[in-house]
């Protein structure tokens, strides 16, 4: 194996952060329903909002496979706008008959939205009532996925950190995982667990409701996505203990998180390496393969998702291409701490938006990649600016050894892409 | 409280949205959190284009409300006077900075923004939806920039209607104003879509009006009617015969036009063709917007030979019209915006195809049902890059291939019957025609229609089943529901071979 570049002498931890205040060109929190529903398979969202939220779902989830998917929007109209305790009974009635139809669900998650927010109706006054009348067949929790007050990513974090008040005590000496992943990825997780011996691993969300892990003292807690702060600090208020490491991101990433926890966990750095070698090898093939398209090449994130800082770290010292702006909705220190310390030292590290002034920057650096979402990223093609929608990077599995390869032809594809076709006539 | 699953029109801010983004020179600031600026990957991703929509978003913050969200908006307004230089601008509300009763319209008319005007638009997020919502936005433009002027010496009118976003608009236009052009007649502005508030100023100049899109245009056209003085069109020119009325009804305002050239129009010819006889009697089922679908009817039952066995709309603005068209075919329209309405309905009824927008291709897909989508809203494959319109002549011949490409081909239907043992046509084989594995409806699947109340369930004996299951899959559902309702109307409880041939004698046209 090639070694990979040390850690930089300066990291980007120290970096001053470019905070602008402007149009911010993101998703609301509503969007994550679109993984979270599809994880876990006895749940539905039940999001309280107007038509708008209703149409954003829509068009996040771009086809409607399901004549009724475990989402839903309940739609407020004059009626409930005038008069709060009638919006409460209608929440009741809409929820009975949603549960009558479909006996299946045995979680409900009452979505607050901007709409629901800003007339103040009371969603956990509601969660507590419906989970007492449904009990013990249906548990129904709340949070809010507004715009107001989530970005994109942010909705899986409320999601998750309302959950952690009803997870039951323990004392038992068990690792958390936490963070939504596909199946396939996430058994592939727990199996290079269990290889180094440790086993007693659960995983927020669970994919069932009775399957959901308990909590304690002795609980030691792995994130596996860095927008996560909140349910975190719900998790270390329930006196779990958090093990700081780079994400599972890449060959080094995956490394990194992986020692992080073994060492954590009492495992020998020879059953570490028995378990790691083999996929480690593997990955940095893989890597390889894409990265000849990626190396030399200057990568510009706009914020989307808050994986920008763990990608960019991938990209640039597992893929060779260099930073210009690395831009990222929020910053949760204490989660992305340790891949800002091996990100090199040269990029813009930027918090929060101004999309006009960030166009600007974009458009004087001329990247090669821009990683952006869906409604710049044709404009900006049109440009001329090779672009990445970032919204693939949270629907496709990329976390973790075997995903690796995939995690770089991902950002290699569109230059490929370019390269490939010949428009132009012939001289 | 109405629980929603999937929409057929999204909140009435996106209607304006529309407008605005198939203007030039005029932008729109509209009060609203982050998370609505989804709406611009509707027009970058499903209509692909090249630049962002003219929209300034002010994404306030929990932490703004009650301070200065007011303040933010101003700021906005301000920035994007600045930066995109427009000629005029639109200001409105979300359905959230709605509730926050900022008034962005009364702030930006106080507001010092170089002279150009500022057009404040009052959607009502809670009551309506996106047809209004572009519908009123244009109203407002137009009744704001256009006055009475000269008119032109030449005959002209203006095309209103075509919007961003809209089903087949693009290439609607380009056939129509050639259709006018072959009769003599200019087009003085297109609107909304292609011109810019200086063109909005000038509608006034043309002789009348074509309302191509009612549910975008209409308030707009009955405007300048008054105030204009010009009269509109009603006809919309989709399908042959509605091409030609609406040829005679421009012959009408403007004596000294010509006939156009029918020279490229095949539908009438393809129709007739012995191919298309199978077609006959196949019975449809319409839903879309009230203008595609009350024009579609007609098409599907006089141009291409169908049974309209059920239509309906989900813009209860137009369900006047529609139910007025629906009489026509002897039927109730179903007037519905709820998805699942739409899905027993089709369930019900069984037609042989469904003539939809992109909802009812899935519900379609589910049931076994061929589909071919008439109307908004569109899916990113309703942007075809080959000139592709649906009205005018060129537009009729687009129809007929477009509604005969999800059926089997006639010839095809008929080798069918002929080699119905065989395993090449068993029943998942599907039309030849669509690539890798077209699924045929599963037989569970099957619709069967209910018996009448007062009679018992019919059962069909193993050996009527087995005979059934010979009939070709696409007519399979017709058969059995017929086989039924004749066994039922008869008292028959136990179906047999000879009533399923006895009810096929029956029904033979
Ligand atoms: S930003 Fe607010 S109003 Fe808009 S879709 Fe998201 S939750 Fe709904």
């Amino acid at each position: 194996m090639t070694a990979l570049p040390p850690p930089p002498a300066t990291g980007c931890g120290a970096a001053p952060v470019l905070k602008q205040r402007g149009q911010r060109e993101v998703f609301c929190g509503l969007t994550g329903i679109m993984w979270l529903h599809r994880k876990m398979q006895d749940a539905f969202f039940l999001v309280v909002g107007s038509r708008t939220c209703a149409h954003l779902l829509q068009s996040a989830a771009g086809v409607m496979i399901f004549a009724e998917p475990r989402f839903a929007t309940a739609i407020l109209e004059e009626t409930d706008l005038a008069g709060l305790a009638d919006a409460q009974d209608e929440l009741d009635r809409e929820v009975a008959r949603l549960l009558e139809r479909r006996p299946d669900i045995r979680q409900l998650f009452l979505v607050g939205s901007c709409p629901s927010e800003v007339i103040k109706l009371d969603l956990s006054r509601a969660a507590e009532r419906l989970s007492q009348a449904h009990a013990p067949h249906v548990r129904v929790l709340n949070y809010s996925g507004s715009g107001i007050e989530t970005t994109f990513t942010e909705g899986e974090d409320a999601c998750l950190a309302a959950m952690v008040p009803v997870l039951a005590e323990t004392d038992a000496d068990d690792l958390l995982l936490v963070g939504a992943l596909p199946d396939v990825v996430e058994d592939q997780m727990l199996g290079l667990l269990r290889a180094m011996g440790i086993e007693n691993v659960r995983c927020l969300p669970a994919r069932r409701a009775d399957d959901m892990p308990a909590l304690g003292p002795n609980t030691r807690v792995a994130l596996v996505q860095p927008f996560l702060g909140e349910t975190l600090g719900a998790l270390t208020r329930r006196g779990a203990r958090h093990i700081a490491a780079p994400l599972p991101l890449g060959e080094e990433g995956t490394t990194a998180w992986l020692a992080a926890i073994a060492r954590e966990m009492g495992v020998d750095a020879e059953t570490f390496a028995r378990v790691t070698d083999a996929p480690r090898a593997r990955a940095r093939k893989a890597i390889a393969a894409a990265a000849a398209t990626l190396e030399g090449k200057r990568v510009f994130f706009f914020p989307d998702s808050q994986l920008e800082i763990p990608l960019a770290r991938f990209l640039t010292r597992e893929c060779g291409m260099e930073a210009i702006e690395v831009g990222a909705p929020f910053i949760h220190r204490d989660i992305v701490g340790p891949d800002l310390d091996l990100l090199p030292a040269g990029p813009t590290i930027s918090e929060g938006q101004d999309v006009d002034l960030q166009l600007d920057r974009a458009r004087a650096a001329r990247p090669d990649l821009t990683i952006c979402g869906l409604g710049l990223a044709n404009p900006l093609e049109a440009e001329g600016l090779a672009t990445k929608w970032a919204i693939e990077l949270v629907f496709t599995p990329i976390h973790f050894y075997e995903q690796a390869g995939d995690l770089a032809a991902l950002f290699a594809r569109p230059l490929r892409r370019r390269a490939a076709l010949r428009l132009e006539a012939a001289e | 409280m109405k629980l929603a699953v999937w929409t057929y029109e999204g909140p009435p801010h996106v209607g304006a949205m529309r407008v605005a983004t198939g203007m030039t020179g005029l932008h729109y600031v509209l009060h609203a959190p982050q998370g609505d600026t989804y709406a611009d990957l509707l027009f970058t991703m499903i209509e692909r284009r090249d630049r962002r929509p003219p929209v300034t978003y002010t994404t306030f913050q929990a932490r703004d409300l009650g301070a200065d969200t007011a303040d933010l908006f101003r700021r906005a307004c301000e920035d994007a006077v600045a930066r995109f230089r427009p000629e005029a601008i639109i200001v409105g509300a979300s359905c959230t900075a709605e509730l926050i009763q900022d008034d962005p319209g009364g702030m930006a008319e106080t507001m010092d923004l170089g002279g150009i005007p500022v057009i404040p638009l009052e959607l009502p997020s809670y009551q309506r939806r996106e047809n209004f919502g572009a519908d009123e936005t244009f109203y407002q433009i137009v009744r704001r920039l256009a006055a009475p002027m000269d008119r032109t010496a030449r005959p002209t009118c203006n095309i209103l209607g075509p919007t961003g976003l809209g089903f087949r608009h693009r290439d609607d236009v380009a056939e129509i104003t050639g259709l006018l052009a072959d009769m003599g007649i200019e087009v003085n502005v297109t609107a909304p879509m292609g011109s810019s508030p200086a063109d909005i100023a000038r509608l006034g100049a043309a002789h009348f009006n074509v309302l191509l899109y009612p549910e975008t245009a209409e308030a707009a056209a009955r405007w300048c009617e008054k105030n204009l003085g010009q009269p509109f069109t009603g006809t919309v020119p989709l399908g042959v015969g509605a091409t030609r009325d609406f040829v005679n009804e421009v012959r009408a305002l403007v004596p000294e036009a010509q006939r156009p050239s029918e020279a490229g129009l095949r539908l009438p010819w393809y129709a007739s063709s012995v191919d298309s006889t199978y077609l006959t009697g196949k019975r449809v089922f319409l839903f879309g917007d009230a203008t595609h679908v009350i024009a579609a009817a007609r098409v599907a039952r006089d141009e291409m030979g169908f049974e309209v066995c059920g239509m309906g709309c989900y813009n209860r603005e137009l369900a006047r019209p529609l139910r007025a068209a629906a009489k026509e075919y002897g039927l109730t329209p179903l007037v519905t915006d709820d998805y699942l309405e739409v899905e027993r309905a089709i369930e019900a009824l069984a037609p042989e195809m469904i003539l939809g927008t992109q909802m009812e291709r899935h519900i379609g897909k589910r049931l076994g049902i061929p589909c071919a989508v008439i109307s908004a809203p569109v899916h990113v494959q309703d942007f075809p890059a080959r000139y592709s319109p649906v009205m005018g002549f060129e537009g009729a011949n687009v129809l007929f291939d477009t509604w005969v490409h999800p059926l089997v081909m006639g010839l095809e239907e008929h080798l069918l019957h002929m080699f119905r043992e065989d395993f090449e046509f068993h029943d998942a084989a599907g039309p030849s025609h669509h690539g890798g594995k077209a699924v045929a409806q599963p037989e569970e699947a099957a619709p069967r229609a209910t018996a009448p109340a007062g009679t018992d369930v019919v059962t069909w004996l193993a050996e009527a089943e087995r005979e059934l299951k010979k009939i070709p899959f696409f007519v399979r559902g017709k058969a059995r529901r017929n086989t039924e309702t004749f066994a039922a109307e008869r008292g028959v409880r136990e179906i047999s071979v000879d009533t399923l041939y006895e009810a096929k004698a029956h029904y033979a046209r």
